[in-house]
């Protein structure tokens, strides 16, 4: 796969920058954070484990009573959406509910540990809509309680519009707690004048050839996905067998790599540290941009992965009415174009790309140059093709199964 | 008989703020952690406290090397540091004049930048096509494949750069407030400047070492920033677990069991080390 106009600054901004600045800026915070948290001492959990489907009741239960405030608080990710907020700001026009909205979450595990003391307390965290990943920390909010269930009846665009494999994600079967806010890809990104061929498949990541040239990822999620991939487990559906399997198919692979990486990754492929790695997609195209580069990024053939991150409704919001609302407005097809436009992330809703393409049509020049290739490209809108290479995440029951998933894998990364 | 009372209360009201500061900042997070890592369960269902004390033996075994590792980089980079420092601070104490004031600024002048920032461009220093490696392999003195980054040279080094400044003052310190009349009696005794160093000047830095290894191989041996950055997975220091284990897992015992095991390994090898050394002499030398 290759990007539709690799050299167009706009494309990327948006396809590259939230990683960027999420993983990396804070992970140094990291220590600072785990010494206040745990000085909070007395770690309750929600003990009444919610199950991972909400029953019709529990969603009239907890929407009964629940009005429209106009007001409600937004906590976003860095770069992931336009600083001057034009969405946000139709959307006061048209529903009379001003959005305050904060880049607070750099990263998943801190912004758990952050929340998880208030809402166990069920005390409001101030925030009445947040955009999480699907990583581990989405089932610890989801098993936690700490998800409102959605009223989806209350979410009309979001049914009209959204694309049928966002409906039926394995970490929220039904869309029960959260409707996505956008998608990337995890391929392979290589240098090919160092690799000296092209680079098609995941066992070119076990190449002897690339011997301490070779990124991983440290995020053990993306570590397992490309561990059993290849060892031929789809991933949201592997087994403890499989992840064993994984798990000893990357221990293998050891030796041969250089480091497991956070978003640094990027520039260690700059400096030349190494060759081939997991990646990113859009950080690649970013990179080729800005250091006049030439790398390439690809899904291999094995397949690569998709995340996504979602719009929840924390079950202490004290404006999630307006929260819904807010939900629901960016699955009207010009906001998910507006959107898009922006971010370059893949977008949830398909009929954006024809919005965007018929948008561009009335701007002229670069504008309209920018605006064609973010509708075209593959990266945003994927095709059929490209969806069916990608897996979803693996999905765990419960915590001790998540558990598990990481002890098997950690020991790789924890050298 | 009211001032009596009066001047007997006095010490214990001047150690009040400080008492309640550390109580509060030092001995409740303490006693949380410990009771932390001796509970079960999960981030979902809780934590309970059972008195689970397997967490200390299931994390000491499955992290023992990674404990074993930071003690043996600490211990390095401590060593490298004394040898650095020594005469940096011998020079500065002794031969900066005017400007040492100058010199010492110029030492920390670096660290007004976050270490962090500094650690990552030693990352883009150290680089396979950096600027330091890429001449080396081009006049053929090192091999394609050599690289720096993500081996313990690397760690050791960002410790030792990292806490340079801790090493170099607390000698400094002690080297400045030597009397210039001792050095000059040695002379007069007929000893040769190695003998000065050895008999006179030496001994009484020694507080100063003392310090300093106190400053350096604690904070270095549970330092996780160099390691994350700079090492690879080969590195892996106990700092970089236990910030996995809490932020990452949610592993909140495993966690607090870790730095518990690391702040005990630390305590006792700074409390034997301060046994050897004889802390009440180096205390004397250095109220002095």
């Amino acid at each position: 796969m290759s990007a539709p106009n690799s050299s167009d600054p706009s494309l990327l901004r948006g396809l590259t920058q939230r990683r960027i600045g999420r993983r990396d800026a804070l992970k140094f915070s990291g220590l600072a954070a785990s010494a206040a948290a745990l000085a909070a001492c007395g770690v309750q959990g929600k003990g009444a484990s919610a199950p991972a489907s909400a029953a019709p009741d529990a969603i009239a239960q907890f929407w009964n009573g629940k009005v429209k405030n106009n007001k409600m608080r937004f906590a976003g990710w860095p770069l992931y959406m336009d600083p001057k907020q034009p969405e946000l700001k139709q959307f006061t026009q048209k529903t009379g509910i001003t959005v305050k909205y904060d880049e607070v979450i750099q990263e998943m595990g801190p912004w758990f540990a952050k929340v998880q003391p208030q809402l166990s307390a069920g005390q409001s965290i101030n925030y009445d809509l947040m955009v999480i990943t699907n990583s581990f920390q989405f089932t610890q909010f989801r098993d936690s309680g700490f998800l409102a269930p959605l009223d989806l009846s209350k979410l009309p665009n979001y049914a009209k519009n959204a694309g049928a494999a966002y409906k039926k994600e394995a970490f929220d079967p039904g869309n029960q707690y959260s409707i996505p806010w956008a998608s990337g890809m995890t391929g392979i990104a290589y240098d090919e004048s160092k690799t000296g061929r092209k680079i098609t498949k995941l066992a070119d990541l076990w190449d002897p050839a690339f011997k301490g040239h070779i990124g991983m990822f440290s995020d053990i999620q993306e570590l397992a996905n490309f561990g059993l991939l290849a060892v031929g487990a789809d991933p949201a559906k592997a087994t403890p067998e499989d992840w064993a399997k994984a798990a000893a198919k990357l221990k293998e692979q050891k030796g041969l790599v250089r480091k497991y990486y956070d978003q640094s990754y990027v520039d260690a492929l700059g400096r030349g540290d190494i060759w081939i790695t997991q990646a990113w997609s859009g950080d690649i195209f970013q990179k080729n941009l800005s250091d006049n580069k030439n790398f390439q990024f690809v899904i291999p053939e094995e397949g690569g992965t998709i995340w996504t991150d979602n719009m929840t409704i924390p079950v202490t919001a004290e404006n999630p009415v307006d929260a819904l609302m807010l939900m629901d407005f960016f699955y009207e097809v010009p906001i998910a174009a507006s959107l898009a436009n922006y971010i370059n992330y893949v977008c949830p809703v398909p009929g954006a790309q024809a919005q965007m393409r018929s948008d561009a049509a009335k701007l002229t020049g670069d504008d309209k140059e920018t605006q064609l290739a973010v509708a075209n490209s593959k990266l945003v809108f994927p095709t059929a093709a490209e969806y069916g290479k990608l897996h979803y995440y693996v999905a765990f029951e419960s915590q001790s199964e998540q558990q598990k998933f990481q002890k098997t894998f950690e020991p790789i990364v924890l050298g | 008989m009211k001032n009596r009372v009066k001047r007997q209360l006095a010490p214990y009201l001047l150690v009040l703020p400080g008492g309640i500061w550390l109580l509060i900042f030092f001995a409740v997070p303490m006693i949380t952690m410990l009771s932390l890592s001796l509970q079960e369960g999960d981030i979902v269902n809780g934590y309970r406290f059972t008195g689970h004390w397997q967490t200390y033996v299931d994390a000491l075994s499955a992290y023992e090397s990674q404990i074993v590792r930071s003690l043996i980089y600490g211990a390095i980079a401590t060593i490298i540091l004394i040898a650095l420092a020594f005469p940096v601070a011998y020079w500065i104490a002794f031969h900066g004049g005017k400007r040492k004031s100058t010199y010492l600024f110029l030492l920390l002048l670096p660290f007004f930048v976050s270490f962090v920032l500094r650690t990552i461009s030693w990352g883009q220093i150290l680089a396979d096509e950096g600027p330091v490696i890429s001449p080396l392999r081009s006049i053929g003195l090192v091999g394609d494949s050599f690289h720096i980054l993500g081996t313990p040279f690397a760690v050791i080094g960002g410790l030792v750069y990292n806490f340079l400044p801790f090493m170099v003052l607390p000698i400094y310190v002690a080297l400045e407030r030597i009397d210039p009349r001792v050095v000059e009696a040695a002379r007069d005794l007929y000893a040769n400047p190695a003998t000065t160093f050895r008999k006179v000047i030496f001994p009484l830095a020694v507080p100063g070492v003392f310090a300093g290894v106190l400053m350096t191989f604690v904070p270095a041996s549970s330092d996780y920033v160099n390691s994350a950055v700079l090492g690879s997975a080969g590195t892996t220091m106990i700092g970089q677990v236990i910030q996995a284990q809490y932020l990452v897992n949610s592993d909140y015992p495993t966690a607090s069991a870790l730095s518990f095991v690391l702040m005990a390994v630390l305590l006792i090898g700074v409390f034997l080390y301060a046994r050897m050394l004889g802390t009440e002499d180096v205390m004397k030398v250095a109220a002095r």
